[in-house]
This record gives C-alpha cells, structure tokens and sequence, in this order.
C-alpha cells in the first residue's frame, strides 16, 4: 500500500526550478534513501513531503490512513539547540503536541507515549537529565523519540547521523533499523553511501531531476551506482 | 523616603502599594517572555519594542498634555511595531537585527523631536520616560485595572500556550512539521512582549525595560538544567529583583528602572558564579 505518492512534481524558489521530474511511491514498510550532492533538492522534496513547501507543479498524495501532519520528523540539529535548557522528557513529549485539536497540557496518553518511546530507545534513564549535556550519539536518540512520539506511521530523517563519530554512527543506524523491522516506514535523507547500500530497501538519488530511482540493488549494478558507490560519498 | 514613612501616610501607601503590584505583574509577565526571546535569539526584539515604546510615549505625550490615555495610544502603536519586526526580519531584505536597528533609531529620532515641538517637554520629561521616574509613579485606578487585566491576559495565554511556545522555541522545524501553526505563535510571543513593554516601560524607563525581559531568562539559565525550571526560576528571581529594586530606589531617591536593572544585574552575576561552581554553566 502506497502511503506517499509523488506524482510528477516539481519546487521551485522565486520561479526558479531546484527540483523536477519527481514520480515515486513509497510502501507501507519501505525504506528509502534519499541521496545527492548538497544542493541537489534533496532538502527541497522533503520539505514537499512535509508540506512545507508546496508542489509547483505536481502533486504529493498520502494513503494508507496517512496524514501530512502525522510524519515524525528528525530534523537537523540547531545552533539554538546547543545551550538550550530542556530536559530529555520535555523534548521527547513535545513530540506528542498537534494543533489538531487544541489541549494546552499535555494527558497521561501523551506522558505514557513518550515514556514508551524512551524506553524503546533505551534513554528513559536519562529523562530528568538536561539536553544540552548529552553526548551527540544520545541526542539524536532523544530527538528519534520525539518523532517516534509524532507519528506511528512514517519516519523523515535529515542526516541523522551528521556530526556523530563512527561508533554513534553505526549504533543510531542499527536502532533506525530495528523500528523499520517492526513495520515503521523510514525516508532518510543521508550523504552517506555506504550506509544507504546497507540498510535502505530502495534508492533515490537526486541531481536537480532523479538520476535513479529502484531498489537499492539495482542501484549498486546501475551505472549511476557504480560510480558513486565505489567513490564511497555522493 | 524610609519604608515606615511610605507606609504612614494613606495616600502614599496607596500610591506605593498600587506601583508595586503593577510593577510585580509586569515583571512575571516580562520574565516569562524573556524565556522564549532570548533562547530564540530575539532579545532584540524586546529592545526593538521598547523604543519604539518611547517614540509611543511621545506621540501620546503630544496628543494628550494631561497623560490621561498613554497606556490606550501606546499599546496598539507598539503591537503594530512587533507585528512590523516580525514581518520585516522573516520577510524583507533588510535582515533581522538590521530592521529592528533601523526600527529603533527612528522611533527614538522622531520620539524625541515631537517632545521638544510638543513644548510640554522639559528635558526632565524625555530623561523620565527614557530612564522611569525619580519619584514613584503615580497610577490612576483606570491604569492600574487596564495594567492587571493585561497583565492577567499575558499571563494566562502564556501559561495556555506553554507547551508549544516550548516547542516552537526549542525546534521550529518540527513544530512546523508536526503541523504546529508556527507563524502565529510567534506573533503570539511578540504581541505578548508588546503589551508588556508598554505596560513596565513608564515605571522603569524605555531602555530600561528590555533588561527586565532579558536578564532573569540569562540568569536562570546560568543553573537551570529544564525548561520548566528556567521558567519558574525568571519568574522568582524577576519578582525579588524588582521588589528589591523598587525600595532600594524609594530609599535613596533613586530611579526605580536604572535601579531594578542594577539589581538584576547583580543576580545575574550572583547565579553564573554559582553556576559555575556546580559546573552546570
């Protein structure tokens, strides 16, 4: 069952075109790799994805009882973030807000997902501990299970693994991994090749248009594959 | 003025009494906002606002000699300002800290020319309106009610909003993403922190104002490991510095503003050599 359908479209800023010729669909259980150079869209067809940039021709459908607001979203970390004073609890429970019906405080279903979440990813014994003072590799955990607590459908990760060192690398891939096993749908946008052949069900790789979309292993033998695979970085 | 002699007299307790509550409530409301302004890297909105609170103060100065309906003509003028910066730093090509510069100095340019045109304007006046009064300010009943509704308005849609103020303050991305109307909560944030500036800017002086918005949320942070206690922290230490400030001013005859602000100033520094010591700064 197709949860997003991307049908022909293509973004653009002030009428010049980043990004075109879009036409792929992702399952239910898919787990696609966005790759390409900076600048390539990448960025660009995620914000499409999650609306918050619109199609400037085209169209972005979601099925299978999916909604636009309902995507957990791993974005990149901020500067803001940096001495920004938050408990891991506070973090991963803003996860649970929508402005979809409006609750100005957070229920006991709201504490018990996020609790959940945490437990998953093995930080529920950091909950009370401030965000700032973590190791990087545990961030990322806390920021996943905030978007695990946003959705129960479809993970969005922007370079997950950007700014981790290779132990925290191989650790967080393996955890995406494990929540793609149990039947979550995972889109990741990633510069890193070795870990897309690895752990990505199909392919995108982005150059202003698709240079290929297919399983990833039609991508390792594609020629496009060939020659970013063994450079090791798109 | 000792603290007996304020209490002695029944029209002085009256005018203590109703410029400390004022004072009170303006300074939880200015320190709760402080939190989101500064973390979001907005301080200078606050600063922004507060000028162009003085170019308000003028224009009301000028319209009506007797004071009557600052507060009336200065509030919309300064939420416009804020619905203006917001516009300007997200949506222009002149830049966030560029436009808010701009926005204050002119606000200070044109306030000060209408206070020496309208000719009510001895020096004295623009000196007390840029730093707070010498003497406690005299609020009129009309004031004093406008004052606490609005305070009361501020406080409560703060506490309402809290956890997507959280939210959007931490990660606007994914607030964003989750479907978190963004936009408008900014609005929200800075219409908030008009009111306020409007509200404390009379007693404590225009440029002095934004250091009540600022300083308790910085100084907070100096020990404070949660949001949550961030915010409960700002408001304590707000609330203390400026009681403590409002009658150590009274005391010595001096402006509460500059005061309350040197006070603030002293937690500030107090809190990051503690901070330090417990290794959480």
């Amino acid at each position: 069952m197709a949860l997003i359908t991307v049908n022909q479209a293509s973004f653009a800023y002030d009428g010049r075109c980043v990004a075109q010729g879009l036409d792929f669909q992702v399952d239910t259980g898919d787990y696609l790799c966005i790759v390409g150079e900076n600048g390539s869209g990448k960025s660009t067809l995620m914000k499409g994805i999650l609306g918050i940039k619109k199609p400037f021709s085209g169209e972005i459908i979601f099925g299978g009882g999916l909604q636009q607001r309902e995507i957990g979203y791993l974005p990149q970390q901020t500067v803001i973030q940096r001495d920004f004073p938050a408990s891991v609890q506070e973090v991963v429970l803003s996860g649970c807000l929508s402005d979809k019906e409006f609750r100005p405080f957070y229920t006991s279903k709201n504490k018990k997902t996020a609790m959940f979440t945490m437990k998953k990813l093995h930080i529920d014994y950091l909950a009370k501990h401030c965000f700032r003072e973590l190791s990087e590799g545990q961030k990322q955990r806390v920021l996943l299970a905030r978007a695990l607590c946003a959705t129960e459908k479809l993970l969005l990760l922007d370079e997950p693994t950007a700014g981790l060192d290779p132990l925290a690398t191989v650790d967080l891939y393996r955890v995406i991994d494990e929540i793609n096993r149990e039947g979550i749908t995972v889109i990741m946008v990633s510069h890193d090749m070795s870990a897309a052949v690895t752990y990505a069900k199909h392919i995108l790789h982005m150059h202003y248009k698709p240079l290929f979309y297919g399983t990833k292993e039609d991508y390792v033998s594609s020629s496009v594959g060939k020659l970013f695979t063994e450079g090791g970085i798109a | 003025m000792s603290i007996a002699a304020m209490f002695s007299n029944p029209v002085i307790t009256s005018i203590v009494v109703k410029a400390l509550v004022v004072g009170v409530f303006v300074s939880l409301c200015a320190s709760l906002l402080g939190v989101s302004l500064v973390l979001k890297r907005y301080s200078m909105i606050g600063d922004g606002l507060s000028h162009v609170g003085f170019g308000a103060i003028a224009i009301a100065t000028a319209l009506n000699l007797q004071q009557e309906y600052t507060l009336e003509i200065s509030v919309p003028i300064v939420v416009v300002a804020a619905f203006c910066i917001l516009r300007l730093s997200e949506h222009s090509k002149i830049k966030g800290d560029a436009a808010i510069a701009l926005l204050s100095t002119s606000a200070i340019a044109v306030g000060s020319l209408i206070y020496e045109k309208a000719g009510t304007g001895s020096s004295g006046d623009m000196c007390s309106s840029l730093f707070g009064n010498t003497s406690i300010l005299n609020i009129t009943n009309k004031d004093l009610l406008l004052s606490l509704a609005l305070s009361v308005v501020v406080l409560v849609l703060f506490g309402a909003f809290y956890n997507r103020i959280f939210s959007i303050t931490f990660d606007e991305n994914f607030g964003q993403a989750t479907g978190i109307r963004v936009g408008t909560y900014k609005m929200l944030i800075a219409i908030l922190t008009a009111i306020t500036i409007v509200l404390g800017m009379r007693m404590l002086g225009t440029v002095m104002i934004s250091g009540m918005i600022i300083f308790p949320a910085l100084t907070s942070m100096r020990v404070c490991k949660s949001f949550r206690a961030v915010i409960l922290c700002s408001a304590v230490v707000s609330v203390i510095c400026f009681v403590f400030g409002f009658f150590t001013a009274s005391l010595l005859g001096l402006r509460t503003g500059p005061t309350v602000i040197t006070v603030d100033l002293m937690a500030f520094l107090l809190f990051s050599v503690a901070g330090r010591l417990t290794g959480k700064g």
